[in-house]
């Protein structure tokens, strides 16, 4: 029960850094996308996510920033094991499951819905 | 035939009437204020089409067809339709004048179409050029933010001063002969751009083309604001209209009670949600078609000053950073005025 608390809490930070930023800075929402995946990747490669993720556990991997340090992880765990060629396969690698099912199901919800206007 | 007067002032003296409109609206419209102004609402901004392109180019030919029907006329005797639209190369109207029988001008002017084409339609009159001129326009909210925005299917949040563009198209039949509202003068804008490039804030970046355009219609003619019962204009939302009001009071033209935004007036910013207000070709239009005109034909209106604002940005010009240039055209238009 203490992990799903936790995991709303974290991702909850996470997601009202978002809103703020939206509400407060002319960010468009794309590069406040980048801005968290990139910062995901930062994170991560200096360990201080790895700290997010031990007490936010999914709340901290599943939002963009969790992507981000799935990115950086992959790339230190390939260029380990096959050198500094997995710097730039080693992410792609690693996120591969994330990345697929992104398309195969964003591909299969547009075929089952259709776009409406806003409310 | 017509004159010039002053700068940028043309008088119509042929008088063409305005014998019939007719707008049709979506169903957040229908919900608004001047509900009881549209001549039709539809339940489904779809209109029976697969995508909010087509919905919209539907929109715009039954506007068309039925003003001229209401007219009591048929497409041969129209000898110009003049329209526009907001979607990439006018294609709203190019489609929905593929499916009408009438020799077809395109006006790109973005949200300022229904007063520039009521301009270049009267003008056409007064030339002796037409005996009946339609002019029209429309708008498609999710077209609109499709194009300019972001896909609907992002679900993206808006802006507090993001502006809500209008489902809807206004159409009006100008013909010589009848006792209706005419035309009396027509002030063509210039093009104005004070560097704002923020493009959830359109209604106050044209601010600066209304003031100039409605400066200049008084400059020309020697009116004031209390000459008209009523001065609307297009798409300035709450904000951009109380700049306008600010600015022109430096100009010392006092437009308190004789001022309103057809923008800020469509929608019920509380209750439906839509922040600073109405936008889109379609807003001016179908308060101009529905509102303004059957409060013309009441009497309540005798006078009024319509100044349809547009923002002449692309989505291309934003995406390189561009600031965005606004116009505003403004049509003057009588009905029982006793000289």
């Amino acid at each position: 029960m203490n992990n799903y608390i936790m995991a709303f809490v974290v991702g909850g930070i996470i997601c009202v850094i978002g809103q703020i930023l939206m509400d407060t800075t002319k960010l468009t929402p794309a590069r406040i996308l980048v801005v968290f995946v990139t910062g995901g990747v930062i994170l991560g490669a200096l360990n201080i996510y790895d700290v997010v993720i031990e007490y936010g556990k999914a709340g901290g991997s599943i939002p963009l920033p969790g992507f981000g340090y799935s990115l950086a992880k992959s790339v230190m765990k390939e260029v380990d094991k096959v050198g500094f060629v997995g710097a730039f396969t080693g992410g792609i690698k690693g996120t591969a499951g994330g990345i697929t099912a992104a398309i195969f199901f964003g591909y299969i919800m547009a075929l089952i819905f259709n776009p409406k206007t806003k409310g | 035939m017509g004159r010039r007067i002053g700068v940028q002032t043309v008088e119509i003296e042929s008088k063409p009437r305005i014998i019939s409109t007719y707008n049709i609206v979506g169903p957040k419209e229908g919900q608004g204020p001047l509900s009881d102004y549209f001549d039709r609402i539809l339940e489904d901004d779809l209109n029976g089409t697969e995508s909010f392109e087509k919905a919209e180019t539907s929109l715009l030919y039954t506007a068309v067809s039925e003003s001229i029907k209401k007219a009591k006329l048929k497409e041969a005797d129209i000898n110009y339709l003049l329209a526009g639209d907001l979607l990439n190369q006018l294609f709203s109207s190019s489609f929905a004048a593929r499916d009408l029988n009438i020799p077809f001008i395109g006006l790109y002017g973005a949200c300022s179409t229904m007063a520039e084409s009521l301009s270049v339609g009267s003008m056409l009159m007064e030339g002796g050029f037409a005996n009946y001129v339609v002019a029209a326009t429309s708008s498609h909210f999710s077209s609109a933010e499709r194009q300019y925005r972001l896909p609907l299917e992002m679900g993206s949040q808006r802006a507090l001063t993001a502006q809500w563009t209008v489902t809807g198209s206004g159409a009006m039949v100008l013909g010589r002969k009848g006792d209706f509202p005419y035309v009396t003068h027509c002030t063509i804008g210039k093009v104005k751009d004070y560097a704002i490039t923020d493009v959830n804030n359109m209604g106050v970046a044209m601010v600066p083309a209304a003031v100039d355009t409605i400066k200049q219609h008084f400059v020309d003619t020697g009116r004031k604001p209390s000459d008209y019962d009523i001065i609307a204009t297009g798409d300035l939302g709450k904000l951009g209209r109380q700049f306008t009001e600010e600015l022109l009071l430096e100009y010392k033209y006092d437009m308190k009670g004789h001022y309103m935004d057809c923008g800020e007036e469509i929608f019920d910013a509380q209750k439906q949600g839509t922040n600073a207000g109405g936008s889109g070709c379609g807003c001016s239009a179908v308060v101009a078609t529905g509102y303004l005109y059957r409060n013309m034909l009441m009497g309540k209106f005798k006078r009024i000053l319509l100044v349809s604002t547009g923002a002449l940005l692309s989505p291309t010009s934003s995406l390189q950073g561009e600031s965005i240039p606004g116009i505003a055209h403004a049509v003057s238009i009588e009905f029982g005025v006793i000289k």
